[in-house]
């Protein structure tokens, strides 16, 4: 019994089809809990007014942008060494919900922006960083877009992920020595001095936790479709010869 | 490697190789920053760091698509990749020679830009020392990139894509050495940091390159 197993199309779509409902259900409902909580049972900010509580939407998704990038730069490594085609779409799969949660941290952090700093941009570290983030996303789907062969498309792409994500820790370092932020540092962390109180972090980490579960949901479902889509191009190639 | 480098050089030089070409590109892209913001002195010699470096940067993409495709629509490129030299020393040379074909004539030609923009008189050298820094990363990227869309046809502007972001922090320390020099400061941690980006990518890049030529021509 090994992981390796779930390399394996069919193992992987028998698996996890059954966990697909579990999962998505699970995630409407602790994002369900979690926002209710957020927007209706926490007080507003003292300064900010009830503008804070879209913290239950940016934080999480910009934390899942990162974290997109990362199981994909993992998804990559795992197709270069091993060679498990199952690995690489669960790359290529990943990466439009990465796209859409940078967008939506992007999006939010805009909102949530307006009204506190007076401006929806700002050349700021983080918002730089993460807009470079956003174009790396870009590049890595219009790669895998651009090549026909599925195997040349999914080694090169995970190339491209492996020196994107150098280059994006690199980018973030430099954006820093470039401009000084405006953008707050983290809100979350473990060191639990840093922390926002207490009434707006529980709820926050459930948001997290819903967001976490609606991506493997959403993961598992397009990777199976990948599968499929492969499976049925395989099938054309051979009624075709 | 030598022999391959000289081939290469030798085909840029000579006609239809498009050396220059991106040097007059550069040319231009200044000439027209000041039709762009209007030719006061003052604005122009604030925004000239930035522009310079901008403008090198695209002047250096314009080429890129060269650095493999002519080899790969000819077969010379396959040929390449079962000669004795690896793959990896292939791709670094070939960065190398973009760089003496592209980066060497705009970090040469930058100083006499400066002028036109009204760059400050202290960023001379910096500009120079930047540009000659930072070249070979802005080549050794686009070697990368080039690998990466060598397969795919009009795959420049795919290319442009995956490219610009990772120019990204070259262009930040580069423009900022060049602006500390415009004002007056000390611009050698800009500089360091450049110099530390363009070693890292001639260590590194060359091995993800050629891994992209494996990919493709498999």
């Amino acid at each position: 019994m090994s992981i390796w197993e779930y390399a394996n199309p069919k193992k992987f779509i028998t698996t996890t089809t059954p966990l697909v409902p579990w999962l998505l259900w699970g995630a409407i409902a602790v994002l369900g809990v979690g926002l209710t909580w957020g927007f209706f049972f926490t007080p507003d900010d003292a300064r900010q007014g009830s503008t804070v509580k879209i913290f239950y939407l940016h934080v999480p998704s910009a934390m899942m942008a990162i974290n997109v990038w990362a199981m994909m730069l993992m998804a990559s490594v795992i197709w270069l060494v091993r060679r498990h085609h199952v690995s690489a779409l669960a790359a290529k799969a990943a990466a439009p919900i990465g796209v859409v949660m940078t967008i939506m941290a992007l999006f939010t952090g805009a909102i949530w922006g307006q009204p506190i700093w007076g401006t929806w941009w700002a050349w700021d570290p983080r918002l730089t960083s993460f807009l470079i983030l956003f174009l790396f996303y870009l590049g890595y789907i219009a790669l895998w877009a651009a090549i026909e062969d599925p195997d040349t498309a999914a080694d090169l792409t995970s190339v491209l992920c492996i020196v994107g994500s150098v280059f994006a820790i690199l980018s973030r370092y430099a954006v820093n020595f470039w401009n000084q932020g405006l953008h707050q540092p983290a809100s979350l962390s473990l060191d639990k001095e840093e922390n926002v109180a207490d009434v707006f972090w529980y709820p926050a980490l459930v948001c997290i936790a819903g967001f976490v579960l609606l991506f493997l949901a959403l993961v598992l479902i397009r990777t199976a479709t990948e599968i499929r889509l492969r499976r049925i191009r395989a099938l054309e190639m051979r009624m075709r010869s | 490697m030598i022999a391959l480098l000289k081939r290469d050089l030798m085909l840029a030089v000579r006609a239809g190789g498009g050396f220059g070409l991106g040097l007059a590109f550069f040319l231009i892209v200044i000439v027209l920053v000041p039709f762009g913001v209007g030719p006061e002195a003052e604005i122009l010699a604030r925004i000239a760091p930035g522009m310079l470096w901008v403008a090198a940067l695209l002047a250096a993409l314009l080429s890129l698509d060269r650095i493999f495709a002519l080899d790969y629509e000819d077969g010379s490129l396959p040929l390449l990749a079962t000669s004795p030299l690896p793959l990896e020393g292939v791709a670094l040379v070939k960065g190398i020679a973009h760089w003496v074909t592209t980066g060497l004539p705009l970090t040469l030609a930058a100083p006499a830009l400066g002028f036109l923009l009204n760059l400050a008189p202290s960023a001379y050298v910096w500009l120079f020392v930047s540009l000659a820094f930072g070249t070979p990363a802005l080549s050794m990227i686009g070697a990368f990139g080039a690998a990466l869309t060598v397969g795919v046809k009009r795959g420049g502007l795919l290319m442009s894509l995956l490219v610009l972001p990772l120019y990204v922090p070259t262009l930040i320390f580069g423009a900022e050495a060049v602006r500390r020099g415009a004002d007056g400061f000390d611009a050698s941690t800009p500089m360091l940091m450049l110099a530390g980006i363009t070693l890292g990518c001639f260590a590194v890049l060359p091995f993800a390159a050629a891994a992209a030529l494996r990919g493709n021509l498999r």
